[in-house]
């Protein structure tokens, strides 16, 4: 069966299932003011003290909360004392005749509606909340004390339809390896928990976790989502094999998390990763990455009918701005053309598409979206530390136009008194030879380099990648391509420019000693592939790195060059 | 009475756990205090109605405090709305 994965890891244990009563309405209707004087009396008092219930948790020295722990703990006191529900099931009782228990789970009832109903993942996440705080009141009015403080035995799996913000606390959460949930999303309030306590969960199973029942062996794979009921001796062996591997890697992560990609001799780098959504960031930030060196625009502009609107981009830019933390985000200006083709922007068919029309040579010949673009990304400068990045170009007029626009578009946005970072970093892709040849010229003309390997690759081998027949010669340690991003390093750096590598070649582990001894300021890529590059700049030092690079760059061919970086990076 | 526009700088919107802080900050002062947002106005007293406004990261939300400390109320909302949120 499968569900989602919400917090990674593989456990396998015994199952121990959690009925949870759902509370019934009595339909009971009160004849007479007396019955409803005491039906208000009996709410304030459940009220009371489901509070003094939640109090005590927070005084509990048995629960080692943590402060996040007792913020939720405060938002359900929140709940619990909530003037609006309080005066909603006052009315209830007063002007429906109902009981204090029947009101009581109308109103929740509405105001859970009301949460699943926002459309926000998050914000809606948030009625589990909601209904902790109605389901306490409840067991308060019924004299219903049924406890979650039951002791669990080691490797227990929690089989529930679903598990409330207040149990994930209250519960012996040390002693579970792991929980699978019928309902719930990626957000609710147990998948958070679990993540942050690092449990394997597994949420919206759906029905067929039913047929677990107590004592079952049960396995959960956490990343996939995979819940397997009853194994087999030999699944039990492979999953205790992922889960050793597991442990390992997640170790090795969390070590690195919050270290800075320095070398033993103090040289520091930086490690960005690649997105295409704000909603990306997420995962950067759990992987180390102090920043996005490359954030392509073509998603917004794939899937639709027409251009998105300077809003819409606003918007997505914006989005990117506020989640990035203040850390640089690096966007680059659409790169449509070559292989990426808009079904609304017919281009003719070219012979050559990869030599044709695409990237910058579209925006300089078509400036209107262009400037779109670029006013969009401009008017979200000021909600975080955004740069502009202008893919494809092969000689200084390009540069020059593209600059122009962004001084054209800043110009208008200040007689318009719109806010907007006025020394917003502008740098270009390096990915045409001529442009890696002349770098020299270029570096005069802009903040930054980020040398695309992937296409200076394909135009210096005059390779092209998808051709099975000449695939084999596309390589990026030929030695005439490190020499045009040595060269495009020592260029910039003569001019105090900084160079950045978001291609392949940054996240591949056998180039990063050689790209550090060249001198790359920064690598760009996949957020995953952040620990493991981490990993190897912090054990070695730049020096190693400079005497790799020197005896890489006096080989004279690729085959070498590999097994050389193979023997040292063992 | 003071009235300010500020953006919700949290990626999840204004959810649970800043609103309990917020709750708590503004029952320090004796000013009244709502929300606004899309037209729809609510007192700052009530957890289910501040959510309600369903306010998502990047929206504005108006703040509006009426009462004899609303300049110091005012100052402490700064900082709630422009640091703070940034940090759940």
């Amino acid at each position: 069966m499968k569900g989602i994965g919400v917090s990674p890891g593989i456990s396998i244990g015994r199952a121990f299932i959690i009925k949870s009563a759902n509370a019934v309405s009595s339909d009971i209707v009160l004849d007479n003011d007396e019955a409803k004087k005491i039906e208000i009396e009996k709410f304030d008092k459940a009220v009371h003290d489901a509070i003094s219930e939640v109090e005590s948790f927070k005084t509990n020295k048995n629960l080692c909360l943590s402060s996040g722990d007792i913020e939720i703990l405060d938002t359900q006191i929140e709940f619990l004392s909530d003037p609006q529900i309080k005066s909603d099931v006052y009315d209830k009782i007063n002007f429906e005749s109902k009981t204090a228990h029947d009101a009581v789970i109308e109103v929740i009832v509405a105001a859970v509606l009301m949460f699943k109903n926002i459309d926000d993942e998050y914000l809606s996440a948030r009625s589990a909340d909601v209904q902790d705080s109605g389901n306490r009141i409840i067991k308060h009015l019924s004299n219903n004390r049924f406890q979650f403080d039951q002791i669990f035995d080691e490797n227990t799996i929690l089989i529930a339809e679903d598990i409330a913000p207040s149990d994930t606390i209250t519960l012996d959460i040390a002693k579970i390896a792991g929980f699978a949930t019928q309902s719930g999303g990626k957000t609710s309030h147990a998948a958070i928990i679990a993540k942050a306590k690092g449990i394997p969960a597994v949420v919206a199973c759906g029905s067929d976790l039913l047929l677990i029942e107590n004592d079952d062996t049960v396995i959960l794979d956490g990343s996939t989502g995979e819940v397997i009921i009853r194994p087999d001796f030999n699944t039990i062996e492979v999953y205790k094999l992922k889960q050793k591997i597991f442990y390992q890697e997640s170790a090795l992560l969390k070590s690195l998390l919050n270290l800075p990609a320095t070398t033993t001799d103090g040289h520091n780098v930086k490690l960005f990763a690649n997105i295409s959504n704000a909603d990306d960031l997420e995962k950067v930030f759990e992987n180390g990455g102090e920043g996005v060196g490359l954030l392509r625009t073509e998603l917004l502009f794939m899937g639709r009918n027409s251009f998105p609107s300077e809003d819409e981009q606003f918007h997505f830019y914006k989005q990117v701005g506020i989640k990035s933390k203040s850390k640089p985000v690096v966007i680059r200006t659409i790169d449509i053309g070559g292989d990426k083709q808009l079904s609304y922007f017919g281009i003719p068919h070219e012979n050559n598409p990869f030599l044709g029309y695409r990237a910058i040579r579209i925006c300089l010949n078509q400036k209107e979206i262009f400037l779109t673009q670029i006013k969009a990304v401009l008017r979200a400068s000021a909600f975080g530390k955004l740069k502009i990045m202008f893919p494809m170009i092969c000689n200084v007029d390009e540069v020059r136009q593209s600059i122009e626009c962004v001084n054209q578009v800043k110009h208008e946005l200040s007689l318009s008194g719109t806010k907007y970072d006025n020394s917003i970093e502008l740098g270009i892709m390096i990915e045409i030879p001529s442009a890696a040849l002349m770098a020299d010229i270029l570096a005069r003309e802009v903040d930054f380099f980020s040398i695309g390997t992937n296409d200076l690759c394909q135009y210096t081998l005059a390779v092209d990648r998808m051709n099975d027949k000449v695939s084999s010669l596309y390589n990026h340690f030929n030695p005439g391509v490190l020499r045009l991003i040595q060269s495009v390093i020592d260029q910039a750096h003569k001019q105090k420019k900084h160079v950045s590598m978001c291609g392949e070649m940054a996240s591949d582990p056998l180039a990063t000693l050689l790209l550090l001894g060249m001198g790359l300021d920064e690598f760009s890529m996949g957020a995953s592939s952040i620990p493991n590059i981490k990993n190897i700049i912090i054990r070695n030092s730049l020096s190693k790195a400079e005497e790799v690079c020197r005896r890489v760059m006096g080989m004279d061919n690729s085959d070498n060059i590999t097994a050389y970086l193979q023997k040292v990076s063992k | 009475m003071i009235s300010k526009d500020y953006i919700i700088l949290d990626p999840h919107g204004m959810h649970a756990r800043p609103a309990t802080v917020l709750l708590k900050l503004a029952r320090q002062y004796k000013s009244n205090i709502s929300l606004q947002k899309d037209g729809k106005q609510v007192q700052m007293k009530s957890m289910l109605n501040i959510l309600a406004l369903s306010a998502k990261c990047g929206d504005t939300i108006s703040v509006i405090i009426d009462g004899e400390d609303e300049s110091s109320a005012s100052l402490a909302l700064d900082s709630f709305f422009n640091e703070e949120m940034k940090n759940f």
